[in-house]
Protein backbone atom coordinates (compact mmCIF):
# COMPACT_ATOMS: atom_id res chain seq x y z
CA UNK A 1 0.00 0.00 0.00
CA UNK A 2 1.53 3.77 -0.97
CA UNK A 3 2.19 5.76 1.97
CA UNK A 4 -0.26 8.36 3.43
CA UNK A 5 1.75 11.77 2.95
CA UNK A 6 1.45 14.99 5.29
CA UNK A 7 2.52 18.76 5.53
CA UNK A 8 4.68 18.45 8.68
CA UNK A 9 5.84 21.82 8.47
CA UNK A 10 4.52 24.81 5.86
CA UNK A 11 5.37 28.78 5.96
CA UNK A 12 4.57 31.86 3.50
CA UNK A 13 6.92 35.01 3.73
CA UNK A 14 4.53 38.11 3.27
CA UNK A 15 3.66 39.06 0.00
CA UNK A 16 4.67 42.18 -0.94
CA UNK A 17 7.81 44.49 -2.07
CA UNK A 18 11.35 43.09 -0.67
CA UNK A 19 13.85 45.20 -2.06
CA UNK A 20 16.10 44.13 0.45
CA UNK A 21 15.64 40.42 -0.16
CA UNK A 22 16.37 38.63 -3.12
CA UNK A 23 15.68 35.21 -4.09
CA UNK A 24 17.70 33.06 -1.97
CA UNK A 25 16.60 35.10 1.20
CA UNK A 26 13.22 34.81 0.26
CA UNK A 27 13.30 31.40 -0.57
CA UNK A 28 15.49 30.44 2.75
CA UNK A 29 12.92 32.36 4.94
CA UNK A 30 10.20 30.40 3.99
CA UNK A 31 12.44 26.93 4.19
CA UNK A 32 13.74 27.90 7.55
CA UNK A 33 10.19 28.68 8.72
CA UNK A 34 8.64 25.41 7.45
CA UNK A 35 11.52 23.39 8.97
CA UNK A 36 10.94 25.15 12.08
CA UNK A 37 6.99 24.84 12.13
CA UNK A 38 7.53 20.99 11.21
CA UNK A 39 10.04 20.81 14.30
CA UNK A 40 12.86 19.68 11.76
CA UNK A 41 16.13 20.80 10.29
CA UNK A 42 17.61 20.69 6.97
CA UNK A 43 19.65 17.18 7.99
CA UNK A 44 16.78 15.37 8.08
CA UNK A 45 15.07 16.30 4.53
CA UNK A 46 15.64 13.54 2.06
CA UNK A 47 14.80 15.02 -1.00
CA UNK A 48 14.41 18.83 -2.06
CA UNK A 49 12.21 20.33 -5.16
CA UNK A 50 12.50 24.00 -5.73
CA UNK A 51 10.54 25.83 -8.06
CA UNK A 52 11.20 29.46 -9.75
CA UNK A 53 9.78 30.33 -13.01
CA UNK A 54 11.58 33.98 -13.76
CA UNK A 55 15.14 34.32 -11.74
CA UNK A 56 17.56 32.44 -13.98
CA UNK A 57 17.54 28.62 -12.89
CA UNK A 58 19.02 26.96 -10.24
CA UNK A 59 17.34 28.12 -7.11
CA UNK A 60 17.44 24.26 -5.22
CA UNK A 61 21.23 24.68 -5.24
CA UNK A 62 21.19 28.51 -4.76
CA UNK A 63 19.07 27.69 -2.04
CA UNK A 64 21.24 24.30 -0.30
CA UNK A 65 24.05 27.43 -0.04
CA UNK A 66 22.19 29.27 2.08
CA UNK A 67 20.62 26.61 4.40
CA UNK A 68 22.44 23.20 4.57
CA UNK A 69 24.37 21.31 1.46
CA UNK A 70 23.74 17.48 2.75
CA UNK A 71 24.31 16.24 -0.61
CA UNK A 72 19.94 15.27 -0.72
CA UNK A 73 18.58 15.55 -5.01
CA UNK A 74 17.77 18.44 -5.88
CA UNK A 75 14.69 18.96 -8.51
CA UNK A 76 14.33 22.56 -10.21
CA UNK A 77 10.88 22.64 -11.35
CA UNK A 78 9.35 25.54 -13.85
CA UNK A 79 5.56 24.80 -14.62
CA UNK A 80 4.15 27.89 -15.44
CA UNK A 81 1.87 29.66 -12.99
CA UNK A 82 1.24 26.35 -11.31
CA UNK A 83 5.48 25.82 -10.50
CA UNK A 84 4.92 25.53 -6.69
CA UNK A 85 2.32 22.94 -6.58
CA UNK A 86 5.03 21.01 -9.05
CA UNK A 87 7.43 21.33 -6.47
CA UNK A 88 5.13 20.27 -3.90
CA UNK A 89 3.90 17.52 -6.04
CA UNK A 90 7.68 16.30 -6.71
CA UNK A 91 8.38 15.92 -3.17
CA UNK A 92 5.13 13.87 -2.81
CA UNK A 93 6.08 11.57 -5.55
CA UNK A 94 9.54 10.65 -4.53
CA UNK A 95 8.18 10.01 -0.94
CA UNK A 96 5.36 7.68 -2.60
CA UNK A 97 8.05 5.98 -4.12
CA UNK A 98 9.96 5.41 -1.35
CA UNK A 99 13.31 7.43 -2.02
CA UNK A 100 12.74 9.45 1.03
CA UNK A 101 10.60 9.49 3.57
CA UNK A 102 10.94 13.50 4.32
CA UNK A 103 11.04 15.84 1.62
CA UNK A 104 11.33 20.08 1.23
CA UNK A 105 9.03 21.98 -1.51
CA UNK A 106 9.74 25.29 -1.96
CA UNK A 107 8.35 27.92 -4.36
CA UNK A 108 9.69 31.52 -4.99
CA UNK A 109 9.30 34.88 -7.46
CA UNK A 110 10.40 38.12 -7.42
CA UNK A 111 7.94 40.37 -9.43
CA UNK A 112 6.96 43.58 -7.65
CA UNK A 113 7.36 46.33 -10.89
CA UNK A 114 7.42 43.15 -13.35
CA UNK A 115 4.31 45.20 -15.25
CA UNK A 116 2.01 43.34 -17.64
CA UNK A 117 2.60 39.51 -18.19
CA UNK A 118 2.55 37.66 -21.08
CA UNK A 119 3.39 40.19 -23.96
CA UNK A 120 5.94 39.78 -25.99
CA UNK A 121 7.16 42.20 -27.58
CA UNK A 122 9.87 41.49 -31.04
CA UNK A 123 11.62 43.82 -32.73
CA UNK A 124 10.11 44.77 -35.56
CA UNK A 125 11.42 44.46 -38.91
CA UNK A 126 13.56 46.62 -40.27
CA UNK A 127 14.42 46.73 -44.37
CA UNK A 128 12.71 43.74 -45.35
CA UNK A 129 9.98 41.46 -44.02
CA UNK A 130 11.34 38.18 -42.84
CA UNK A 131 9.03 35.19 -42.05
CA UNK A 132 9.68 33.73 -38.36
CA UNK A 133 8.47 31.33 -35.71
CA UNK A 134 5.78 28.23 -36.41
CA UNK A 135 3.00 30.43 -38.13
CA UNK A 136 5.65 32.15 -40.60
CA UNK A 137 4.77 35.97 -39.06
CA UNK A 138 6.53 39.01 -40.68
CA UNK A 139 6.28 40.84 -37.29
CA UNK A 140 5.06 41.01 -33.88
CA UNK A 141 1.90 39.45 -33.66
CA UNK A 142 0.19 39.98 -29.98
CA UNK A 143 -1.81 43.09 -30.65
CA UNK A 144 -2.38 42.48 -34.62
CA UNK A 145 -4.05 38.86 -34.47
CA UNK A 146 -5.32 38.92 -30.57
CA UNK A 147 -3.53 39.04 -27.34
CA UNK A 148 -1.00 37.61 -25.73
CA UNK A 149 -1.41 39.23 -22.34
CA UNK A 150 -2.29 37.40 -19.51
CA UNK A 151 -5.03 39.68 -19.30
CA UNK A 152 -6.56 39.50 -22.33
CA UNK A 153 -6.69 35.44 -22.54
CA UNK A 154 -8.22 35.48 -19.36
CA UNK A 155 -10.74 38.18 -19.63
CA UNK A 156 -11.45 36.18 -23.20
CA UNK A 157 -11.96 32.87 -21.05
CA UNK A 158 -14.20 34.68 -18.48
CA UNK A 159 -16.43 35.85 -21.57
CA UNK A 160 -16.55 32.91 -23.21
CA UNK A 161 -18.19 31.27 -20.01
CA UNK A 162 -20.82 34.19 -20.33
CA UNK A 163 -21.33 33.09 -24.18
CA UNK A 164 -21.75 29.65 -23.48
CA UNK A 165 -23.94 30.22 -19.92
CA UNK A 166 -25.54 33.97 -19.83
CA UNK A 167 -25.50 36.02 -16.86
CA UNK A 168 -22.07 37.38 -16.54
CA UNK A 169 -21.57 41.27 -16.97
CA UNK A 170 -18.82 43.51 -16.20
CA UNK A 171 -20.10 44.28 -12.48
CA UNK A 172 -20.43 40.47 -11.99
CA UNK A 173 -16.70 39.96 -12.39
CA UNK A 174 -16.13 43.02 -10.43
CA UNK A 175 -17.96 41.92 -7.59
CA UNK A 176 -15.97 38.53 -7.61
CA UNK A 177 -13.13 40.90 -7.19
CA UNK A 178 -15.38 43.23 -4.12
CA UNK A 179 -15.38 39.72 -2.74
CA UNK A 180 -11.67 38.95 -2.46
CA UNK A 181 -10.39 42.69 -1.67
CA UNK A 182 -12.93 42.37 1.07
CA UNK A 183 -11.37 38.74 2.43
CA UNK A 184 -7.47 40.28 2.22
CA UNK A 185 -8.59 42.99 5.47
CA UNK A 186 -7.92 39.36 7.39
CA UNK A 187 -4.86 38.48 6.27
CA UNK A 188 -1.82 39.74 7.23
CA UNK A 189 0.18 38.53 4.67
CA UNK A 190 -1.66 39.80 1.74
CA UNK A 191 0.51 42.19 0.06
CA UNK A 192 -2.93 44.71 -0.22
CA UNK A 193 -5.24 44.81 2.50
CA UNK A 194 -7.77 47.00 1.43
CA UNK A 195 -11.86 46.89 0.96
CA UNK A 196 -12.97 48.17 -2.09
CA UNK A 197 -16.05 48.84 -3.26
CA UNK A 198 -17.63 47.65 -6.51
CA UNK A 199 -17.44 51.52 -7.64
CA UNK A 200 -13.47 51.86 -6.92
CA UNK A 201 -12.97 48.51 -8.78
CA UNK A 202 -15.12 48.82 -11.71
CA UNK A 203 -13.69 52.79 -12.36
CA UNK A 204 -10.24 51.86 -11.78
CA UNK A 205 -7.65 52.04 -14.85
CA UNK A 206 -9.14 49.08 -17.21
CA UNK A 207 -6.23 46.28 -18.53
CA UNK A 208 -8.27 44.14 -20.94
CA UNK A 209 -12.46 44.22 -20.37
CA UNK A 210 -13.45 43.12 -18.37
CA UNK A 211 -10.96 43.45 -16.30
CA UNK A 212 -9.92 46.18 -14.31
CA UNK A 213 -6.58 46.68 -12.41
CA UNK A 214 -8.02 45.84 -9.29
CA UNK A 215 -9.42 42.70 -10.94
CA UNK A 216 -6.00 41.08 -11.90
CA UNK A 217 -3.57 39.59 -9.87
CA UNK A 218 -1.03 41.65 -8.26
CA UNK A 219 2.39 41.37 -9.30
CA UNK A 220 4.75 40.47 -5.68
CA UNK A 221 7.63 39.20 -4.24
CA UNK A 222 7.30 36.06 -1.99
CA UNK A 223 8.12 32.54 -1.16
CA UNK A 224 6.22 29.45 0.24
CA UNK A 225 7.84 25.85 1.57
CA UNK A 226 6.22 23.10 2.89
CA UNK A 227 8.12 20.04 4.75
CA UNK A 228 6.22 17.09 3.46
CA UNK A 229 6.65 13.55 5.40
CA UNK A 230 5.71 9.92 5.03
CA UNK A 231 2.68 8.23 7.10
CA UNK A 232 4.95 5.75 8.32
CA UNK A 233 7.77 8.49 9.37
CA UNK A 234 4.86 10.95 10.73
CA UNK A 235 3.93 8.13 13.47
CA UNK A 236 7.77 8.09 15.24
CA UNK A 237 7.76 12.06 15.81
CA UNK A 238 5.75 13.68 18.97
CA UNK A 239 2.25 13.93 19.56
CA UNK A 240 2.57 17.68 19.14
CA UNK A 241 4.13 17.19 15.74
CA UNK A 242 1.49 15.07 15.00
CA UNK A 243 -1.81 16.90 15.95
CA UNK A 244 -0.61 19.49 13.85
CA UNK A 245 -0.02 17.40 10.53
CA UNK A 246 -2.32 17.93 7.83
CA UNK A 247 -2.76 15.18 5.89
CA UNK A 248 -2.73 15.26 1.95
CA UNK A 249 -5.34 13.24 0.74
CA UNK A 250 -4.68 14.26 -3.08
CA UNK A 251 -1.79 15.28 -5.04
CA UNK A 252 -2.78 15.78 -8.48
CA UNK A 253 -1.51 17.49 -11.55
CA UNK A 254 -2.81 17.67 -15.16
CA UNK A 255 -2.30 19.38 -18.74
CA UNK A 256 -4.75 20.58 -21.55
CA UNK A 257 -5.72 17.77 -23.56
CA UNK A 258 -6.57 18.05 -26.88
CA UNK A 259 -9.80 20.17 -27.72
CA UNK A 260 -10.54 22.60 -30.89
CA UNK A 261 -10.81 25.40 -29.06
CA UNK A 262 -7.57 25.12 -27.49
CA UNK A 263 -5.37 25.64 -29.75
CA UNK A 264 -6.49 29.22 -30.29
CA UNK A 265 -7.34 29.98 -26.41
CA UNK A 266 -5.77 28.03 -23.68
CA UNK A 267 -8.40 25.69 -22.51
CA UNK A 268 -8.32 26.44 -18.56
CA UNK A 269 -11.60 24.63 -18.40
CA UNK A 270 -11.35 20.76 -19.19
CA UNK A 271 -7.66 19.92 -16.88
CA UNK A 272 -8.95 21.82 -14.01
CA UNK A 273 -12.02 19.89 -14.22
CA UNK A 274 -9.81 16.54 -14.91
CA UNK A 275 -7.97 17.66 -12.02
CA UNK A 276 -10.65 18.34 -9.68
CA UNK A 277 -12.33 14.59 -10.83
CA UNK A 278 -8.99 12.82 -9.59
CA UNK A 279 -8.65 14.69 -6.52
CA UNK A 280 -11.94 13.97 -4.95
CA UNK A 281 -11.40 10.60 -6.15
CA UNK A 282 -8.28 10.22 -4.59
CA UNK A 283 -9.42 12.12 -1.45
CA UNK A 284 -12.38 10.02 -1.52
CA UNK A 285 -14.66 12.82 -1.05
CA UNK A 286 -16.71 14.61 -3.13
CA UNK A 287 -17.05 18.76 -3.48
CA UNK A 288 -19.94 18.98 -0.86
CA UNK A 289 -17.22 17.66 1.61
CA UNK A 290 -15.15 20.71 1.77
CA UNK A 291 -15.20 23.77 3.95
CA UNK A 292 -13.30 26.03 1.94
CA UNK A 293 -11.44 26.17 -1.36
CA UNK A 294 -8.03 28.48 -2.32
CA UNK A 295 -8.52 28.93 -6.17
CA UNK A 296 -6.45 30.74 -8.85
CA UNK A 297 -7.95 33.85 -9.30
CA UNK A 298 -5.04 35.60 -11.26
CA UNK A 299 -8.33 37.42 -12.94
CA UNK A 300 -11.75 37.84 -11.53
CA UNK A 301 -12.90 36.45 -14.84
CA UNK A 302 -10.48 33.23 -13.89
CA UNK A 303 -12.69 32.83 -10.54
CA UNK A 304 -15.99 32.33 -11.81
CA UNK A 305 -15.11 29.87 -14.54
CA UNK A 306 -12.99 27.68 -12.06
CA UNK A 307 -16.30 27.39 -9.44
CA UNK A 308 -17.51 25.24 -12.52
CA UNK A 309 -14.65 23.72 -13.23
CA UNK A 310 -13.47 22.67 -9.32
CA UNK A 311 -17.24 21.05 -9.18
CA UNK A 312 -18.43 23.89 -6.54
CA UNK A 313 -21.58 24.21 -8.13
CA UNK A 314 -23.39 22.32 -10.99
CA UNK A 315 -21.95 22.71 -14.87
CA UNK A 316 -23.07 25.91 -16.16
CA UNK A 317 -24.20 27.58 -12.67
CA UNK A 318 -21.20 29.64 -11.19
CA UNK A 319 -23.25 32.65 -11.71
CA UNK A 320 -25.96 30.99 -9.76
CA UNK A 321 -23.26 30.10 -7.10
CA UNK A 322 -21.28 33.69 -6.93
CA UNK A 323 -25.26 35.00 -6.49
CA UNK A 324 -26.33 33.07 -4.11
CA UNK A 325 -23.33 34.30 -1.74
CA UNK A 326 -21.76 30.92 -1.34
CA UNK A 327 -17.84 32.12 -1.74
CA UNK A 328 -18.40 34.69 0.89
CA UNK A 329 -16.27 33.77 4.00
CA UNK A 330 -19.30 33.41 5.67
CA UNK A 331 -21.23 31.58 2.89
CA UNK A 332 -21.84 27.81 2.49
CA UNK A 333 -18.43 27.22 0.17
CA UNK A 334 -15.52 29.77 1.29
CA UNK A 335 -13.48 30.69 -1.69
CA UNK A 336 -10.11 32.64 -1.59
CA UNK A 337 -10.38 33.50 1.92
CA UNK A 338 -6.84 35.02 1.54
CA UNK A 339 -7.88 37.95 -0.68
CA UNK A 340 -6.96 35.22 -3.24
CA UNK A 341 -4.36 36.40 -5.82
CA UNK A 342 -6.03 39.43 -6.62
CA UNK A 343 -4.85 41.08 -3.28
CA UNK A 344 -2.99 39.05 -1.67
CA UNK A 345 -0.60 38.55 -4.71
CA UNK A 346 0.62 36.31 -6.88
CA UNK A 347 4.67 35.39 -6.92
CA UNK A 348 4.29 33.28 -9.37
CA UNK A 349 6.48 29.92 -8.28
CA UNK A 350 5.37 31.10 -4.64
CA UNK A 351 1.68 30.34 -5.01
CA UNK A 352 1.29 26.69 -5.52
CA UNK A 353 2.79 26.35 -1.99
CA UNK A 354 1.08 29.66 -0.60
CA UNK A 355 -3.06 28.33 -1.30
CA UNK A 356 -1.83 24.99 0.13
CA UNK A 357 -0.18 27.27 3.28
CA UNK A 358 -4.25 29.19 3.67
CA UNK A 359 -5.79 25.91 3.40
CA UNK A 360 -3.50 24.10 6.11
CA UNK A 361 -3.37 27.09 8.42
CA UNK A 362 -7.42 27.36 8.57
CA UNK A 363 -7.21 23.12 9.26
CA UNK A 364 -4.76 23.60 11.83
CA UNK A 365 -7.48 26.24 13.38
CA UNK A 366 -4.40 28.52 13.47
CA UNK A 367 -5.70 31.53 10.94
CA UNK A 368 -6.36 33.43 13.26
CA UNK A 369 -9.62 36.51 12.77
CA UNK A 370 -10.00 35.00 9.14
CA UNK A 371 -10.58 31.42 10.55
CA UNK A 372 -13.27 29.68 9.09
CA UNK A 373 -14.30 28.09 12.26
CA UNK A 374 -14.68 23.82 12.01
CA UNK A 375 -12.45 23.36 9.11
CA UNK A 376 -11.61 19.76 8.18
CA UNK A 377 -11.16 19.16 4.58
CA UNK A 378 -10.05 21.75 2.16
CA UNK A 379 -8.95 22.30 -1.56
CA UNK A 380 -6.10 24.40 -2.93
CA UNK A 381 -5.65 24.92 -6.65
CA UNK A 382 -3.59 26.22 -9.52
CA UNK A 383 -3.38 26.87 -13.14
CA UNK A 384 -0.82 27.88 -15.01
CA UNK A 385 -0.65 29.11 -18.86
CA UNK A 386 0.48 25.97 -21.61
CA UNK A 387 -0.44 24.30 -19.45
CA UNK A 388 -0.38 22.65 -16.35
CA UNK A 389 -3.05 22.39 -13.44
CA UNK A 390 -2.08 21.28 -10.19
CA UNK A 391 -5.15 20.42 -7.19
CA UNK A 392 -4.10 19.44 -3.66
CA UNK A 393 -6.82 18.19 -0.75
CA UNK A 394 -5.70 18.56 2.63
CA UNK A 395 -7.60 17.37 5.68
CA UNK A 396 -7.20 18.07 9.69
CA UNK A 397 -5.30 15.28 11.30
CA UNK A 398 -7.13 13.29 13.65
CA UNK A 399 -4.97 12.26 16.82
CA UNK A 400 -6.00 10.08 19.48
CA UNK B 1 3.46 48.73 -58.20
CA UNK B 2 3.77 47.34 -54.82
CA UNK B 3 3.92 43.46 -54.23
CA UNK B 4 1.92 42.12 -51.47
CA UNK B 5 2.74 39.83 -48.79
CA UNK B 6 0.55 37.89 -46.15
CA UNK B 7 1.56 38.62 -42.59
CA UNK B 8 1.31 34.88 -41.56
CA UNK B 9 1.67 31.74 -43.40
CA UNK B 10 -1.94 30.55 -42.82
CA UNK B 11 -3.29 33.61 -44.92
CA UNK B 12 -3.77 33.15 -48.84
CA UNK B 13 -4.75 36.70 -50.55
CA UNK B 14 -5.22 35.49 -54.07
CA UNK B 15 -8.08 35.52 -55.46
CA UNK B 16 -9.77 36.39 -52.42
CA UNK B 17 -8.28 36.65 -48.93
CA UNK B 18 -9.31 33.37 -46.54
CA UNK B 19 -7.23 31.72 -43.97
CA UNK B 20 -6.12 27.97 -44.26
CA UNK B 21 -5.84 25.32 -41.74
CA UNK B 22 -3.84 22.56 -41.76
CA UNK B 23 -6.56 19.52 -40.99
CA UNK B 24 -5.27 16.02 -39.91
CA UNK B 25 -6.65 13.14 -42.45
CA UNK B 26 -6.71 10.61 -39.83
CA UNK B 27 -9.38 12.65 -37.60
CA UNK B 28 -9.78 16.22 -39.16
CA UNK B 29 -8.68 18.33 -36.18
CA UNK B 30 -7.54 21.58 -37.18
CA UNK B 31 -4.72 23.32 -37.23
CA UNK B 32 -2.75 27.10 -37.90
CA UNK B 33 0.91 27.19 -38.27
CA UNK B 34 3.27 24.39 -38.73
CA UNK B 35 2.47 20.72 -37.17
CA UNK B 36 4.43 18.02 -36.51
CA UNK B 37 1.86 15.61 -35.59
CA UNK B 38 -1.58 15.77 -34.63
CA UNK B 39 -2.09 16.88 -31.19
CA UNK B 40 -5.54 14.37 -31.16
CA UNK B 41 -4.53 11.57 -32.69
CA UNK B 42 -0.85 11.55 -33.28
CA UNK B 43 -1.39 11.16 -36.78
CA UNK B 44 1.21 12.66 -39.26
CA UNK B 45 -0.59 13.23 -42.67
CA UNK B 46 -2.31 16.52 -43.01
CA UNK B 47 -4.17 18.08 -45.97
CA UNK B 48 -4.60 22.14 -46.74
CA UNK B 49 -8.30 23.37 -46.22
CA UNK B 50 -9.80 26.42 -46.78
CA UNK B 51 -11.17 27.97 -42.96
CA UNK B 52 -15.17 29.41 -43.65
CA UNK B 53 -14.45 33.29 -43.51
CA UNK B 54 -17.16 34.17 -41.33
CA UNK B 55 -18.64 33.40 -37.90
CA UNK B 56 -19.54 34.63 -34.93
CA UNK B 57 -17.54 35.83 -32.15
CA UNK B 58 -17.02 33.69 -29.32
CA UNK B 59 -15.08 35.45 -26.40
CA UNK B 60 -13.64 38.83 -26.53
CA UNK B 61 -11.96 41.57 -24.67
CA UNK B 62 -10.95 44.85 -25.08
CA UNK B 63 -7.39 45.26 -24.33
CA UNK B 64 -6.16 48.76 -23.25
CA UNK B 65 -2.31 48.34 -21.68
CA UNK B 66 -0.12 46.40 -24.02
CA UNK B 67 3.46 45.79 -24.70
CA UNK B 68 5.00 48.77 -26.00
CA UNK B 69 4.59 49.51 -29.60
CA UNK B 70 1.62 47.31 -29.46
CA UNK B 71 -1.54 50.06 -30.48
CA UNK B 72 -4.33 50.16 -27.75
CA UNK B 73 -7.18 49.77 -27.74
CA UNK B 74 -7.93 47.36 -29.66
CA UNK B 75 -10.51 44.90 -29.73
CA UNK B 76 -9.38 40.67 -29.62
CA UNK B 77 -11.70 37.96 -30.08
CA UNK B 78 -11.84 34.20 -30.75
CA UNK B 79 -14.16 33.63 -33.32
CA UNK B 80 -16.06 30.53 -34.70
CA UNK B 81 -15.73 30.49 -38.09
CA UNK B 82 -17.88 27.03 -39.19
CA UNK B 83 -16.44 25.26 -36.16
CA UNK B 84 -13.15 26.04 -36.48
CA UNK B 85 -11.49 28.67 -33.45
CA UNK B 86 -10.03 31.73 -35.14
CA UNK B 87 -7.65 34.12 -33.05
CA UNK B 88 -8.03 37.38 -34.39
CA UNK B 89 -8.30 41.33 -34.14
CA UNK B 90 -12.05 42.96 -34.67
CA UNK B 91 -11.77 46.37 -36.97
CA UNK B 92 -14.44 48.74 -38.17
CA UNK B 93 -15.56 48.68 -34.59
CA UNK B 94 -15.44 51.12 -31.96
CA UNK B 95 -13.37 49.15 -29.11
CA UNK B 96 -16.00 50.00 -26.25
CA UNK B 97 -18.02 47.08 -24.34
CA UNK B 98 -21.24 49.09 -26.22
CA UNK B 99 -20.41 48.30 -29.90
CA UNK B 100 -18.98 44.68 -29.47
CA UNK B 101 -20.98 41.56 -28.56
CA UNK B 102 -20.96 38.15 -27.52
CA UNK B 103 -22.56 36.52 -30.50
CA UNK B 104 -22.04 38.92 -32.94
CA UNK B 105 -21.58 37.93 -36.74
CA UNK B 106 -18.70 38.64 -38.42
CA UNK B 107 -16.52 38.40 -41.44
CA UNK B 108 -13.32 38.56 -42.90
CA UNK B 109 -11.19 41.68 -43.96
CA UNK B 110 -7.81 42.52 -44.59
CA UNK B 111 -5.55 45.37 -43.28
CA UNK B 112 -2.03 46.27 -44.40
CA UNK B 113 0.42 46.33 -41.58
CA UNK B 114 3.25 48.00 -43.51
CA UNK B 115 5.91 48.13 -46.35
CA UNK B 116 9.56 47.21 -46.11
CA UNK B 117 12.36 48.81 -48.11
CA UNK B 118 11.46 47.10 -51.26
CA UNK B 119 8.21 48.17 -51.50
CA UNK B 120 6.35 45.23 -50.43
CA UNK B 121 2.86 45.52 -48.21
CA UNK B 122 2.53 42.88 -45.24
CA UNK B 123 -1.38 42.31 -45.04
CA UNK B 124 -2.79 40.77 -42.19
CA UNK B 125 -6.38 39.41 -41.93
CA UNK B 126 -9.33 40.87 -38.80
CA UNK B 127 -12.96 40.38 -38.97
CA UNK B 128 -15.56 43.02 -38.97
CA UNK B 129 -19.05 43.08 -38.16
CA UNK B 130 -20.86 41.33 -41.25
CA UNK B 131 -22.67 42.93 -43.90
CA UNK B 132 -22.46 46.07 -42.99
CA UNK B 133 -19.37 47.25 -45.76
Amino acid sequence: MAEDLWILGIHMTKFGKHPSADLVDLASEAALGALADGGVTMTQIGVLAAGNLLGGGGIGQLLQKQIGQTGIPVYNVANACATGATALRTVCLAIKAGEADLGLAVGVEKLSGAGLLGARPRKENTGTWTRSGRDGAVGTVDGRIGTETMAGVFAQVGMEYGHKYGGTSFELFARISEKNHAHSTLNPLAAYQKKMSLEQIMNDVMIAYPNTRPMCSANTDGAAAAVVISGSALARLSREQRRRAVKISASVLTSDPWSESCQILPDVNTLTRNAATQAYEAAGIGPDALDLVELHDCFATAELVHYDNLMLCEPGGAVDFFESGAPWRDGSMPVNVSGGLQSKGHPIAATGIANVWEVATHLRGEAGPRQIEGARVGLAHVIGLGSACGVHILERAVTG
Amino acid sequence: MSTRIPFVDYLVLDPQPHLVAAECTGCAARYFGRRNACARCSGTGFRSVDVASSGEVRAFTIVTFAAPGVPVPFVAAVVDCDGTSVRTNLTDVDASPEHVHLGMKVELTTTVVGTDDDGVEAVNYAFRPAGEH
